[in-house]
């Protein structure tokens, strides 16, 4: 059994206000969720990461919200996507420290710890597509094959 | 007459969906007094006999569409969060998930009898053709409401597990300013992380300078909850106390060595008696024997 | 970049108490809000009539802590540290913390106090300021 079409969100990101937006919105999505305060933190500083990669490395895009339903569990996915130079070693750019933007060098790495599920999408010259998805804790993971 | 139609399954199937349009009002009504409906929706009678409505609407929705077997039905969808809902709340109430199936089995002998009185002047084969189709109907709602109430229990016994891990980790105030987690049992990585949140509420409830890890009940520690450890200790020194970690075995300092991890930055006592002590002292706090006991100061 | 004259509207506000400066940051923090106030605080330590005698950045108020702002806490910190003036932050909340140390930031040069009252008396300022019992140098 599949969950019906989701609702999805899709907001800019061009600007510094627009961070301050997408964290706003990603917050109020999670709560709505039911997600715990630690997970709601947790899962909006990675958005704050990856819509800051988005904006500074990838020139600008935007970001994706689904909420998901599967049985009883709730979760939601952010894609964050850009059409910038794209990332040429996705080994080196998901090694902490590693940075070419003036940060400390967290941003993917650090933003992949604080999520659930993380994948990165990337072809030099074509952009970037980030994922990442987390499930309100505390309930059971859809059934598999229970008698 | 209409005999060709009536006794093919799908006639039937149809016949009985005209039957339950045509009764809702009755059979909901009978069935708003059954204990599965009324100690469910307790606001009134009309709230448990609109449930009762939703349930007969389904039913017929199915009956029409000739699925009378067909747990997956369409028909069931508009009704299945209404169900598990139902299902959720008998099985905190304590019943297990073959006694709500046996509730939802005492909705059909009402039902049976309406159809029997609306059908009197059928012939006896075709009374027991529909008859057949209800009780075929009302055994696959059963197998609906089993389904959610199975699920309704997982949900509920994972609550329960996570309020017993919350249970399980007390964080206890020592002294104005010290706060204390005494953790006995296995950690997992579940428990760390409830650990380390209830201990930094606590810091922030008690006004907390020094925060104590005592793992002397704890048997082992594998590297994820040495880990775990660790980060407790950055967080709380983040917000502004001081951690300490008290009780660390032989056998787990030697897998903590062993697992290469750095304990050089982390404040450590024996036991939770000298973790206390050098949170007193560090705070210029001396606690001396009263002099009732007499004895010779050290 | 801000000049001499009195900061934008949007900027957050460095109060003087005492020789102490306190900074409260509270709610959404815009990165080009918080760089200003990078520099608005390097500029009134080095043009401070007294001598600085500590910075204390309260972000009890502050929901969230990403890298970005991490660093800029740590550079004021730096900077304070050249022109001879220690930085303390206080009020951290556990769920900022506990992320904080997962995305791999334990900020280690960084003096943090439960809340104001503590960072002042950390300081050596305020209320029961009677024995700092950590001076950060001990670390």
């Amino acid at each position: 059994m599949h969950a019906p079409p989701a609702p999805t969100a899709r907001l800019p990101i061009a600007s510094d206000a627009d961070l301050a937006w997408v964290r706003q919105q990603v917050r109020q999505a999670a709560a709505g969720l039911g997600f715990g305060l630690v997970q709601q933190t947790k899962l909006v500083t990675a958005a704050s990461e990856l819509a800051r990669n988005t904006l500074v490395h990838g020139g600008g895009g935007h970001v994706e919200m689904t909420t998901l339903e599967e049985g009883a569990a709730r979760g939601l996915r952010l894609s964050f996507v850009d059409n910038g130079p794209g990332i040429r070693d996705v080994d080196l750019a998901m090694t902490d420290g590693y940075t070419t933007g003036g940060g400390l060098g967290m941003g993917l790495s650090g933003a992949k710890r604080l999520v659930q599920e993380f994948t990165l999408d990337s072809r030099p010259g074509e952009g970037t597509t980030v994922t990442v998805t987390d499930w309100a804790a505390g309930l059971p993971s859809p059934r598999t094959g229970a008698p | 007459m209409q005999v060709a139609e009536h006794d093919t399954a799908d006639g039937v199937a149809k016949e009985l969906g005209g039957f339950l349009e045509r009764r809702r009002e009755q059979i909901a009504q009978r069935w708003a007094d059954a204990p599965l409906f009324r100690t469910v929706f307790t606001v009134s009678r009309d709230e448990a006999v609109e449930a009762c409505k939703a349930v007969v609407d389904a039913l017929a929705d199915v009956a029409r569409s000739g699925r009378l077997e067909d747990v997956q039905a369409p028909g069931f969808a508009a009704v299945r969060d209404q169900l598990g809902r139902m299902a959720a709340s008998r099985t905190q109430a304590g019943f297990s998930s073959s006694q709500i199936a046996g509730e939802v089995a005492g909705l059909r002998e009402p039902t049976l009898t309406l159809l029997r009185a609306e059908f009197e002047d059928s012939s006896s084969e075709h009374l027991e053709a529909c008859l057949l189709a209800l009780t075929v109907l009302m055994g696959t709602l059963r197998l609906v409401v089993m389904e959610t109430s199975v699920s309704a229990g997982e949900e509920l016994i994972a609550r329960q597990q996570l309020q017993l891990l919350e249970v399980a980790t007390p964080v206890i105030k020592l002294w104005e300013g010290i706060v204390a987690v005494p953790l006995i049992g296995t950690l997992d990585s579940a428990r760390s992380q409830v650990v380390m949140e209830s201990l930094l509420e606590a810091i922030v409830d008690q006004r907390a300078r020094y925060a104590i890890l005592d793992i002397t009940g704890v048997p082992t520690v594998d590297s994820l909850v040495a880990q775990h450890l660790m980060k407790t200790v950055a967080a709380a020194r983040l917000m502004g106390a001081e951690c300490i970690v008290s009780g660390i075995r032989p056998a787990i300092a030697q897998t903590i060595v062993h697992l290469g991890i750095d304990l050089g930055t982390i404040i450590t006592r024996a036991g939770l008696a000298d973790a206390l002590a050098y949170a007193l002292t560090e705070q210029g706090i001396v606690v001396s024997q009263g002099p009732a006991q007499g004895g010779s100061p050290r | 970049m801000s000049g001499l004259p009195a900061t934008p509207a949007s900027s957050v506000p460095v109060l003087a108490l005492g020789d102490v400066l306190l900074v409260t940051l509270q709610g959404e923090l815009h990165d080009a809000t918080a760089e200003q106030l990078q520099d608005h605080i390097s500029h009134r330590i080095a043009h401070h009539p007294v001598p600085v005698g500590g910075v204390v950045i309260d972000i009890s108020g502050v929901e969230i802590v990403d890298s970005f702002l991490g660093r800029i806490l740590a550079e004021i910190a730096a900077n304070a540290r050249l022109l001879a003036t220690r930085t303390v932050v206080a009020g951290m909340r556990p769920a900022v913390a506990i992320t904080l140390v997962e995305l791999g930031l334990t900020l280690p040069g960084l003096v943090t106090a439960l809340d104001v009252d503590r960072a002042l008396s950390l300081l050596g300022r305020g209320p029961g300021s009677a024995a700092p019992a950590h001076p950060e140098g001990d670390a």
